[in-house]
């Protein structure tokens, strides 16, 4: 068991940031270029995983837990925000037969 | 050692098959897997207490969820008008803009020191309930009402509201 977590000893602090950033950035573009708003919703949920990972990198490499506190606080807010978001969804389809963020364009100007 | 960039490769491809992909169930699959490859990143870090979070709080109860929604607004077709080209690249570029100044910013940051885990029982349930039942009381209370109020929030929301004329809209 102990060997099995020595396999990470040789991984650089860089290389996690590089990882997360690419999750990061990955999850910005899907929120950029799709129209269905649940897709967007889960690009949210991919940019919060990423940074969830990088803090427990961190936490790991500073050894202070703190940093994975974090990352259990980010959980509980994920789900209270996933559960108000889908409702918040549910509704924009009751009204709007349609979940296409294009439609909702009553506030653009 | 090649395990954290084999696992690292697959979160990568996982989320780009996400955003890519055009069905919205495949795209809930395939974040599920996402999820997934994260879960064994923080097993692959020993912190034991969060990888069984990940496990069942996302890939349990949040995935169910999105489904659910889904499959209740019977969107699991691939029914979305794409964005127009111009729009898509835009996105792209933008978000590689933002990649680049990440990765610049890296750079300019130098060599790190490997990831070494100095504490084993770091990320274990003993560890981390000592320190929030200590530390962090205050906000572990706080996130149980924020966690009732999104409840009731949501159920606010998503009920049925009935109009003056009796009608349900």
């Amino acid at each position: 068991m102990e060997s099995f977590f020595n396999t990470v000893k040789a991984v650089p602090l860089n290389h996690y940031i590089l990882l997360c950033s690419i999750l990061f950035s990955i999850g910005v573009i899907g929120v950029l270029i799709r129209r269905n708003a649940i897709v967007i919703f889960m690009s949210v949920e991919l940019m919060l995983n990423a940074v969830n990972l990088l803090l427990t990198a961190f936490s790991v490499y500073r050894g202070d837990a703190s940093g994975q506190v974090f990352v259990f606080f980010i959980m509980a807010l994920a789900a209270a925000e996933v559960a108000v978001g889908l409702a918040i969804i549910v509704m924009i389809y009751r009204n709007t037969s349609s979940i296409d963020i294009n439609v909702l364009n009553k506030l653009k100007w | 050692m090649s395990i954290f960039y084999f696992i690292a490769f697959l979160s990568v491809l996982f989320a780009l098959l996400v955003i890519s992909a055009k069905n919205p169930v495949h795209s809930v699959l395939y974040l599920i897997l996402t999820f997934f490859t994260i879960t064994i990143h923080y097993i692959l870090l020993n912190a034991q207490f969060l990888a069984i979070v990940n496990f069942i709080v996302y890939m349990g109860a949040i995935m169910v969820l999105f489904l659910f929604v889904l499959m209740l607004l019977n969107l699991n077709v691939a029914t979305e008008p794409a964005k127009s080209n111009i729009v898509k690249f835009a996105g792209v570029i933008g978000g590689c803009c933002l990649l680049a100044v990440l990765v610049a910013s890296l750079k300019a940051l130098g060599v790190s020191k490997p990831v070494v885990l100095t504490n084993p029982g770091l990320g274990l349930v003993k560890n981390l309930g000592k320190v929030l039942f200590t530390e962090f009381l205050l906000p572990f209370e706080i996130s149980s009402i924020l966690l009732l109020s999104a409840m009731v929030g949501a159920v606010l929301l998503a009920k049925k509201e009935k109009q003056p004329d009796g009608k349900f809209f």
